[in-house]
């Protein structure tokens, strides 16, 4: 036996296997050292007032009230918009034409659109509503978040409703159940928990979205719940926070960019449930 | 088919006209919902015109005035109104390229970590923990680079990195101080961290594809973990992991507020990797709003759609190879 090819094969191996090992502890210690300072930032600035105050100007305290109301108005809308826009599209792909050649294109584009840039989508709407209104506005913002949340959501709902056996369809027909309403009445039902993980994770997505609403919604100091108006939003708030030399701001910041991280791990972790009550059921 | 049989059986005429009614209705409602799903996928269609159509409507006055040149000039003057894209697209390029160089070795070894090493009941948290670094939002990284991680760099790895570098040729160059903290290196090392989670998920869910025959048989054959992985499990997923590398290099192009943080703002190109520069996103985030002009808003539009036809092409090359991948796995 040539113990020296032996030996260097296993030298080899046990090199590359430690650089693994190594790789996923490298991985994983990023998670935790973002996850580590933004909790230490973000609790210690965080109290009451951050949820009743408005965004204060330079150098005094306030709170971030105008950008959370702002986001959960603007992400509402996105969703009432791409939602059913999005099932929709879904449901043609996987039930009327799964094989078709339309299927196919859209399936395709919808792919790269779900990748992306997201300041492209900011782009797109600047150029077809704000131009052409003349000014900023939170129904520009909305429309760009709903651009985000349309992709999210064909893609779930076309994988959800390819899992649902056929059989189940074929038995709602043999009863004389027309298609829409086997679509609507058996299909979606089977389907439904698969189908409300991809909203969350659309909500998930949009919820921290900068680029998009930077020249769309644009930003907005004061309170004000006017769609036609720019409409504050919490990521543009961290961006401009952030990047300010005041020292409130950038506490602000952080307990702002703690208050999206919680949510965005919420929503997953509920998605995540549903997906797995959906395995075993 | 059903009503020829009813005819037959004497119900009132009320009662049939009643029935074709319902069944009328039925089948308008089903028209109009197949319709309606059509035109919903469509508009997936229309939302791609849409961004083309525009950006290049919104790049047309600056292209006109720049023409080809536009591409290739470096300078980036709004007062005097010459823009030029070149800066930002080396930019964008080489960040992704420093991320690309960390995330996808690390990316292939964590992924032959979770389907090889790793003990089962670990594999699903550390894949969940994995996937939770892909769902944390953009601008968390970009706050914690520019307040954590760029310092940090800046204090630590920088000087160390110039000290060692200084004295070897074309290294000294790439590295050549001072330590500013923000610049491309730091960018590409924040996308590394983003792109990092894509990367592995998608090479975990191909290297979890390869039949366990295959392993089996060269294991028994006597190989070595690694030579599995390499003469074996590569081999057969090499498709789909170019695939899940070009998506990572699509995101990578693409990322906006992560690297507007960090990298600096300069249009100028430096041989330093540790000066400051940009890429195209963060060009347009940080300057669009405050953009007085039509040929300067006009310039940034123009960039967003170089951005935009880069990232089609790599986003559109790697569905094609995944595409690929899944036809031989289903066939």
């Amino acid at each position: 036996m040539d113990t020296a090819l032996y030996s260097k094969r296993r030298r080899r191996n046990v090199i590359t296997m430690a650089l693994a090992y190594g790789a996923t502890g490298f991985g994983l210690s990023w998670l935790v050292l973002i996850l580590v300072v933004l909790l230490w930032e973000g609790f210690s600035g965080l109290s009451l007032s951050v949820f009743t105050e408005m965004t204060p100007p330079p150098g005094s305290a306030g709170g971030l009230l105008n950008p959370i109301a702002g986001s959960l108005i603007m992400t509402v809308i996105a969703v009432l918009i791409g939602t059913p826009l999005g099932i929709l599209a879904g449901t043609y792909m996987a039930e009327y034409g799964r094989y078709d050649k339309l299927t196919m294109i859209v399936r395709f584009i919808n792919d790269i659109l779900l990748s992306a840039p997201s300041i492209v989508v900011g782009l797109f709407i600047y150029e077809v509503m704000v131009a052409q209104m003349g000014h900023f506005s939170g129904w520009a913002g909305a429309v760009s978040l709903a651009v985000i949340v349309i992709p999210v959501v064909v893609r779930t709902t076309e994988d959800m409703l390819t899992l649902v056996p056929d059989s189940l369809r074929e038995a709602a027909a043999s009863i004389g159940l027309p298609r829409s309403l086997m679509i609507q009445r058996v299909a979606y039902r089977a389907a439904r928990a698969g189908m409300i993980t991809g909203v969350l994770l659309a909500v998930a997505r949009i919820s921290g979205e900068t680029a998009p609403l930077l020249f769309t919604a644009l930003n907005n100091q004061f309170w004000s719940l006017n769609l036609n108006a720019p409409v504050s939003s919490l990521p543009v708030v961290i961006f401009q926070f952030a990047l300010s030399p005041y020292k409130d701001w950038q506490k602000l910041a952080w307990t702002g960019a703690l208050i999206i991280t919680l949510a965005v791990l919420a929503l997953s972790i509920v998605a995540r449930i549903l997906t797995a009550q959906r395995k075993t059921s | 088919m059903a009503d020829v049989a009813l005819q037959g059986t004497g119900i009132s005429t009320a009662a049939q006209l009643d029935r074709a009614k319902v069944l009328q209705r039925l089948r308008l409602s089903d028209v109009a919902f197949r319709h309606l799903t059509r035109a919903a996928a469509a508009t997936v269609l229309a939302i791609l015109g849409g961004i083309i159509i525009s950006l290049i409507w919104g790049s047309l006055p600056a292209l006109r005035a720049f023409g080809i040149s536009f591409l290739y000039e470096e300078v980036w003057n709004p007062v005097t109104e010459k823009f030029g894209a070149i800066a930002p697209i080396y930019g964008t390029i080489v960040t992704s390229l420093i991320a690309m160089l960390i995330a996808v070795p690390v990316g292939l070894l964590i992924a032959l970590f979770l389907t090889e090493l790793c003990p089962m009941w670990l594999r699903r948290p550390i894949g969940i923990a994995i996937e939770l670094l892909a769902g944390i939002p953009s601008i968390i990284y970009g706050i914690w680079g520019l307040f954590v991680f760029a310092p940090f760099l800046q204090q630590h790895v920088q000087p160390f990195l110039i000290a060692v570098f200084g004295e070897i040729p074309i290294l000294s160059t790439l590295f050549a101080g001072p330590p500013y903290g923000i610049g491309v290196f730091t960018a590409g090392l924040i996308l590394a961290i983003m792109v990092l989670p894509f990367i592995t998920s998608i090479s975990r869910d191909v290297f979890d594809a390869v039949p366990p025959v295959l392993k089996e048989a060269a294991y028994g054959l006597g190989c070595t973990t690694w030579e599995v992985a390499r003469y074996v499990v590569l081999p057969y997923t090499r498709v789909g992991v170019i695939g899940g590398v070009m998506l990572g290099l699509g995101r990578a192009l693409g990322e906006t507020m992560a690297v507007t943080f960090v990298i600096g703002n300069a249009h100028r190109i430096s041989g330093s990797l540790l000066a400051p520069g940009t890429t195209i996103s963060a060009t347009i985030a940080n300057e669009f709003t405050e953009a007085v002009g039509d040929l300067y808003t006009s310039a940034l539009i123009a960039l967003g759609l170089i951005l935009f036809v880069i990232t089609f092409i790599v986003l559109a090359i790697a569905r094609l190879l995944l595409l690929r991948l899944n036809a031989r796995v289903g066939g």
